[in-house]
């Protein structure tokens, strides 16, 4: 069966090449869904696949360029992407990206980091996952109020209207998204981009995770543009972190390449799933996938606090990250499947009327 | 397309300068991959990597775009022979 190892010569490891393609695919499902890179499964899984943990984040990164560029392709087909906001984020994310990892060497210099990161991503997820579904209750509460006065709710209403607030804060120039369909202030999307790009560079993480509920939450995106929009960000900033990792000698290319090939099917399916799914069907899965990625982050820290413990909880935790992964992306395959089969359905019974 | 790719252009263009800052200084530990067994692209791409970090970023960050573009370009076809409306979509909620 040596067929089915490939040799990945700059690591210097022979690697299960099904498990590249698998991989690759089940995160472009997920990410194409989402709006993320997910760097946060990608990179446990190319370490339990054989490859050295630098590695696994330079070629995680990498790859997650071209994924997030397939991705982008397909979404902007759907006019789910506003170029203009990504462009005018780019520039706070990138200068939030290096403080970030400035504050990161100074962390190092007082020791104890791993922990401290670590701790900071917990919150931070509980964080984002307590605004996901305290939103979704939010709306669900608007619902049942409106069926109860005999009114329907708009179809754009949002619970958590935190972006209406911030929208007021008209600071010149005040600047149009007619894609996002958002009027604000021009440092309200750099603003959050420098804040969502700082934590993502205190966290070590691309920061999709991140900066996908700060684009609906934050500045009023509609889900699927931010799902889209935020891809393009991802696409950009994922050969930035291509050119660091490469050029400090951290990334097996080859292993991103091969994950490119199911990434790229993976990416169409996940983008075109979001045809058949409503925003806040979009946002529960989210939602999921946050407490998931919590959980194993939990996982990690006692792990390091308790040695005895620390065998079985890594173990658990990549188990847990693995399971989700295949999880989330079989539901999302079974939505695209479904959309799909009803949308034929119906051009079909369109044809048999005509 | 045409206005996607422009977009990725400009944008790729302003983030150059910042990608010569990320890339900054290299890490003390050097590690150089073994190139003796190997023959033919694999070879030749080792040794780029061995000789010049420089040279490997630089083809990386052009390869992976280019590779990403094909790939999804190919997938983008077959996924149209599906037959469903992959222009608009019909969704318009929050």
């Amino acid at each position: 069966m040596s067929w089915l190892y490939v040799l990945l010569p700059i690591a210097g490891v022979h690697v299960w090449w099904p498990g590249l393609v698998i991989l690759g695919l089940c995160v472009g499902v997920i990410g194409g869904f989402f709006g993320m890179g997910g760097a946060w499964m990608v990179t446990p899984a190319l370490n339990v696949l054989g490859l050295p943990m630098a590695f696994a984040i330079g070629t995680d990164i990498t790859h997650m360029a071209g994924k997030s560029l397939i991705s982008t392709m397909r979404h902007a087909k759907f006019g789910n992407v506003d170029y203009k906001l990504s462009l005018i984020m780019v520039f706070g994310t990138v200068g939030g990206l290096e403080i970030g990892a400035r504050n990161i060497m100074w962390l190092e210099r007082i020791g104890k980091i791993d922990l401290y990161v670590r701790c900071g991503y917990l919150v931070l997820l509980t964080a984002i996952a307590w605004l996901v579904f305290s939103d979704v209750l939010k709306r669900q509460k608007k619902d049942r109020a409106a069926r109860a006065a005999g009114r329907t709710v708009d179809h754009l209403t949002t619970g958590i209207e935190w972006y209406k607030t911030l929208q007021q804060i008209r600071i010149p120039p005040v600047v149009n998204f007619p894609r996002a369909g958002i009027r604000c202030s021009l440092w309200l999307p750099v603003g959050v981009a420098f804040f969502t790009g700082w934590l993502a560079g205190v966290l070590g993480i691309g920061g999709g995770l991140i900066r996908m509920p700060s684009l609906i939450y934050l500045i009023g995106c509609p889900t699927h543009i931010a799902v889209g929009t935020d891809l393009f960000e991802i696409a950009v900033s994922g050969l930035y972190g291509a050119a660091t990792y490469s050029y400090k000698g951290r990334v097996e290319l080859w292993a991103a390449f091969i994950m490119l090939i199911g990434a790229a099917v993976g990416a169409q399916i996940g983008a075109v799933a979001t045809k058949y799914v409503k925003g806040y069907g979009i946002r529960i899965f989210f939602g999921w996938a946050v407490i998931g990625c919590d959980i194993s982050i939990l996982m990690k820290i006692i792990a390091a606090t308790r040695p005895s413990l620390k065998t079985v909880l890594d173990l658990s935790a990549t188990i847990l990250i693995l399971g989700l992964v295949t999880l989330l992306s079989l539901v999302i395959v079974l939505k695209f499947v479904m959309g799909v089969r009803e949308e034929l359905a119906l051009k079909r019974a369109e044809v048999m009327v005509a | 397309m045409r206005n996607f790719i422009s977009k990725s252009i400009a944008l790729g263009l302003l983030l150059l300068p910042s990608h010569l800052l990320a890339a900054g200084e290299q890490g003390g530990m050097v590690i150089v991959a073994d190139s003796r067994n190997l023959t033919g692209l694999t070879a030749w791409w080792v040794n780029i990597y061995n000789e010049s970090h420089f040279y490997f970023a630089l083809l990386t960050v052009v390869t992976i775009p280019l590779a990403g573009a094909i790939l999804g370009g190919i997938a983008d076809l077959v996924m149209s022979r599906t037959g469903i409306d992959l222009r608009s979509r019909s969704l318009r909620e929050n």
